[in-house]
This record gives structure tokens, C-alpha cells and sequence, in this order.
């Protein structure tokens, strides 16, 4: 007999492969509902003990943990992050698309074999390395610039902050982005230069659209990044939550309050210590929030070609 | 060679619109047409067929400098378009609009139907009413009645015959002298290609058409004038080298082809 009959077991093997795999893609449901159900229950916990209301805490506009009573209003560091995420996307947005469209459109093919590993090496730096980067470099810079204009920079500033966490997540936005954008079929660049496209307008205008989904995707993952960094921002932007627009005084983000807690002498099972837990839920919260309205721009903007 | 004489239409205009002499291309080092000189009658249907391999879409992409978008290509001897010179120094862009192209594969834009038309005549700053240049795009397109009541669906939600037929629309919008077709039916149904063919016969009126096709029947069908390339028998080096071997009326090219290569091709003896 040529073909020899195919052995049983083959299907027993099949069915195994899909549960394995099943359990693969079942833990980080898993690890989700368990991280929510910690910071749910402890967080419970911090109301009880805190003896404070929800509204005090998510519109209380002063953090004092070791007032008498204490203060858990949770806006300075929410204010705090959001500066964060902020100037650094105002940074590394802008940059890191154009890199992109420079990478997969203008770049000839060994400039980008030298460029793209390089960006990519920026995402391989330890983050403290940054905070060192801030302290270092970019406070004593931003002050030789700032100083002479009659602006008093602090040591710990949030603009230093927004730098490195800028030039941080850069590679995030451009390194996504240009694999989808490298990715849009070539039969549309040819069919708009077809038509008389100049290569600025293919690229804005056609490569652009078509990976737009993907490019979102890269905004909303850098962001959610600026969002959670914490070692850079606790050396570059120090731990003083208030609620301001000046970048050059020191701030505090809901991560660099989590260290500061962490690391302080607060004693297990107080309300100082359970507050890290509705801080870390207040978090997830934001990020879970980033997530949904990128959905709803995808779904809004999407070009799909396929 | 003989050259048809002008058309009415056409009036005073010289009678050849696209002519290569000793036109060679390059890959990188490998020769991919050699010495190819051939002269594009006006208003006509211009069919390129041959093997496999034999340089027919890179020389329809010499015509709009297509292959500029190719690392490595480059080009020796002359290209002219209207008796200008356009494989030297010029702006390929500017060329483009005036001479159109539709692709193997249709590729619409992931716009709607209306952007897709809209598209190449807005960047190229169209300031007539654009509504009425869309409607009229796809009625010469042979489109309109199937699409008016959903302009503002994406293109990708027809049909493939109707996708070509958009992007033969799209390439009309920007108003070009010359449409090349590089193999538009090879994705294509019989009857969607039936489609395509009454289309290019009745466009052929305005606009000059170079067709690259691998179908003998559809060369005989559509065209006016053939040219039929070949592999060069002296190129041994592996590399495919094309030359033309035939340019003639179709009808004596099928019926009596001077060039034995000719014959033994569309006899189906080789290729």
C-alpha cells in the first residue's frame, strides 16, 4: 500500500493543539479579570477605611495623604499625567508619523535599512536611563535656553518630563506606522501616480488614509504608554502634585504617586496605602477609556483595502 | 512600416502620438528590452502581445515613465509623445495626466465611488463642476447606470468587472490623450471583459489605446495594430531579453505574419 492510513491519534492531537492553544489566549483574559478584581476589592477597602465619598476622591483637588485628615483628591495627578501624555504625543506624534512616511515613501532602501533598526534601538533603553537622560541633559539645556528669558526652570519640571518621554515613544509610533504604511498595497501608489500624483500626495493622501487604522493604533499605544511611564517621569518631573499649567515647575503623575507610596513607610492596610489601589484602578480606567475612543475613530476614519 | 493616415478627428495632428527609437531598459544589469522602435498610430487601438517575460508591460510602462518608480531601471534611446522628447529630464508628473493607465489588478481607491473618479482631477486642480465630471466620467466609463444610486459606496463594493471599469472612469476624469492598459482583463470574467472591449472600441474615437494583453483573441478583437514581441534568441545569458519582432495592421499580423517568430506565436507553437 503506497499511502499508508493516517494513525487515529492525529485527530486526538488536533484537539489537543486547539485547547493548548485556547489556554494560551485564556490567561491574559485571565490576568485582565484577576488585575481588576485586586484593584476592585482593595479599592473597596480604601473608601471604607478613608471614610471618603467617590466624588471626594475623583474631583477632590488636593492630594495630602499625610494631612490630618488626610486628602485623596485624585485630580493634581490625573492633571499631572495628562500633561505628560499630552506634551510627549505633542512631541512624538508629530515626529514619529512624518519619520514614518519618510521611512516607507521617500527613504532609498539602504538609508532605511540604517534608519529603522535605529529608531527601533531608542525603544531598548531602559526608561530610568531617560530619567537620567532628563535630569542630566535635558533640565540643565531647557534652563541655558529658559533662564535668560527671566523663566525660573525647576530642577524637577514637567516640559524636561515631556521631552524624554516624547523622544521615548517615538520609535512606538513610527515603528508601527511605517510597517503599515509600508504595507498598503503597491497598486494604489501606482494607480495615484497613474493619474499624475506627485509623491507627496500619494503619500498624504492615499498610503496615508489606507493605513490610518493602523496609524491610530500606534497613536493610541504611545500614548497609553506616556500614560503608564513612570521611572523617566518620577527623575525628570519629581513628586509635587498640583494642579498647573506652568511646564517648568514639578508635578506629579498618578504613576510617580504609586512609587512615592510604594516607597515611602506607609504601613499595610491604611488608607494611605489602600489609596494606591483606586489610583491604580483610576489608571486602568484611563487607559480602558483611551482604548474605546480609539475604537470609535477607527471605525469613523477607516479605509480599508482589503 | 506602414503608417495609417490621420483620422478626421484628429485633424491636423501627426498622425503618430507615441514613438520609441532603439529604446532599450535595464533591471539593475540585466537588459529586459532591447533597441525597440515603434511608432504609436493616433486614435487607434495598439495591441502588445508575445511570451511570457518579453518586456511588454515595461515597455507600455516606458510611456509614462512608469518605471522611474522601479529602484534600478533605467533606459537608453529616445521616447517621444506628440514629437516630444519624454525619456530625458522631464517632470514624469505632468506627464502622467496626459497619458493614463489602467492596472492588471483592479486597484480602486478605498474611497467611495465618487472619490475615486474625483480623485486624480482634484489633484491635478480640475475647476470645472466636479459633479457633472464624475457622472460623465462614469457614463463613458459604461458605469453610471449601475452606480448613480450609490456614489458614496466604497469602490471595493463592486464587483471586479465593475472595479475596472471605475478605474477606467478614474483615469478618463483627468482628461489624458492616451490610455495604456496593461492586461485589464486578466482578472476579469468573460462577460465582464466583454464589457471592457465594446468600452476601449468606443473610446477609441478620443483617446489612443496601447494594450497589453496575453489573450491572441482579444488582440484580434480589439486592436487596430499589433506588435508582437519575442524573447531574443541571442541573449543565452539566462536573463529574458525582449525585442520586437512584428509590428503590423492586426488583421495581417494573425493572417499573414511576415516574421516566422510571428507565425510560430500565434499558432501556438511557442510561447
Amino acid at each position: 500500500m503506497r499511502w499508508p492510513r493516517r494513525p487515529r491519534y492525529l485527530a486526538w492531537l488536533e484537539s489537543g493543539v486547539s485547547a493548548l492553544l485556547f489556554l494560551c489566549a485564556f490567561v491574559t483574559v485571565l490576568t485582565t479579570i484577576g488585575i481588576v478584581a485586586v484593584l476592585g476589592v482593595q479599592t473597596v477597602g480604601f473608601f471604607r477605611i478613608a471614610r471618603i465619598g467617590i466624588t471626594d476622591f475623583l474631583f477632590g483637588v488636593v492630594l495630602k495623604p499625610d494631612a490630618r485628615p488626610p486628602l485623596f483628591g485624585v485630580v493634581p495627578i490625573f492633571w499631572g499625567t495628562m500633561i505628560v501624555a499630552i506634551g510627549s504625543s505633542m512631541i512624538a506624534l508629530p515626529i514619529g508619523l512624518l519619520s514614518a512616511i519618510y521611512l516607507s515613501e521617500y527613504a532609498p532602501r539602504k538609508a532605511r535599512a540604517i534608519l529603522k533598526p535605529t529608531l527601533e534601538l531608542l525603544a531598548g533603553v531602559p526608561t530610568i536611563v531617560y530619567g537620567y537622560f532628563a535630569l542630566m541633559l535635558v533640565t540643565p539645556v531647557l534652563r541655558a535656553l529658559l533662564e535668560p528669558l527671566g523663566l525660573r526652570v525647576e530642577t524637577f519640571n514637567a516640559l524636561s518630563a515631556c521631552v524624554v518621554v516624547g523622544v521615548m515613544i517615538i520609535p512606538l509610533v513610527s515603528s508601527l506606522s511605517e510597517d503599515v504604511l509600508s504595507s498598503v498595497p503597491r497598486g494604489l501608489r501606482e494607480a495615484a501616480y497613474g493619474l499624475g500624483a506627485t509623491k507627496f500626495e500619494v503619500s498624504t493622501r492615499v498610503v496615508l488614509p489606507a493605513g490610518l487604522s493602523g496609524v491610530l493604533a500606534s497613536f493610541i499605544l504611545a500614548i497609553s504608554r506616556a500614560v503608564g511611564e513612570t521611572m523617566a517621569v518620577v527623575l525628570a518631573a519629581g513628586m509635587r502634585p498640583q494642579i498647573t499649567l506652568n511646564p517648568l515647575t514639578s508635578i506629579e503623575t498618578m504613576t510617580t504617586y504609586i512609587v512615592q507610596v510604594i516607597g515611602g513607610e506607609a504601613s499595610y492596610g491604611t488608607a494611605k496605602y489602600l489609596s494606591l489601589f483606586a489610583v491604580g484602578l483610576s489608571l486602568f480606567a484611563v487607559t480602558l477609556v483611551l482604548n474605546i475612543i480609539s475604537g470609535l475613530i477607527l471605525r469613523h476614519f477607516r479605509e480599508a483595502y482589503q | 512600416m506602414d503608417r495609417p493616415a490621420a483620422t478626421v478627428a484628429s485633424g491636423r495632428l501627426d498622425p503618430v502620438v507615441l514613438a520609441t527609437k532603439a529604446l532599450s531598459v535595464w533591471y539593475g544589469s540585466t537588459l529586459a528590452l532591447r533597441e525597440i522602435t515603434i511608432a504609436i498610430p493616433r486614435n487607434k487601438i495598439t495591441a502588445l502581445i508575445g511570451p511570457s517575460g518579453c518586456g511588454k508591460s515595461t515597455l507600455l510602462r516606458c510611456f509614462n515613465r512608469m518605471n522611474d518608480l522601479i529602484q534600478g531601471a533605467r533606459m537608453k534611446g529616445d521616447v517621444t509623445f506628440d514629437g516630444e522628447l519624454i525619456s530625458g529630464e522631464i517632470d514624469p508628473v505632468v506627464l502622467r495626466r496626459r497619458i493614463g493607465m489602467v492596472f492588471q489588478k483592479p486597484n480602486p481607491f478605498p474611497k467611495s465611488i465618487y472619490n475615486n473618479v474625483a480623485w486624480g482631477a482634484r489633484i491635478n486642480g480640475y475647476r470645472g463642476d466636479m459633479d457633472d465630471l464624475v457622472e460623465r466620467s462614469l457614463r463613458r466609463a459604461a458605469l453610471w447606470d449601475e452606480v448613480k444610486n450609490k456614489l458614496h459606496h466604497s469602490g471595493l463594493d463592486l464587483s471586479g468587472g465593475q472595479q475596472q471599469r471605475l478605474c477606467i472612469a478614474r483615469t478618463l476624469a483627468v482628461e489624458p490623450e492616451v490610455i495604456l492598459m496593461d492586461e485589464p482583463c486578466s482578472a476579469l470574467d468573460p462577460i465582464s471583459t466583454a464589457r471592457v472591449e465594446d468600452l476601449m472600441d468606443d473610446l477609441k474615437n478620443d483617446y489612443t489605446i496601447v494594450i497589453v494583453t496575453h489573450n491572441m483573441q482579444q488582440a484580434r478583437r480589439v486592436s487596430d495594430m499589433t506588435a508582437c514581441l519575442m524573447l531574443d534568441e541571442a541573449a543565452s545569458d539566462g536573463h529574458r531579453t525582449g525585442i520586437l519582432a512584428e509590428f503590423s495592421p492586426t488583421d495581417l499580423l494573425f493572417t499573414n505574419p511576415k516574421d516566422p517568430r510571428t507565425e510560430a506565436y500565434i499558432t501556438g507553437r511557442i510561447g
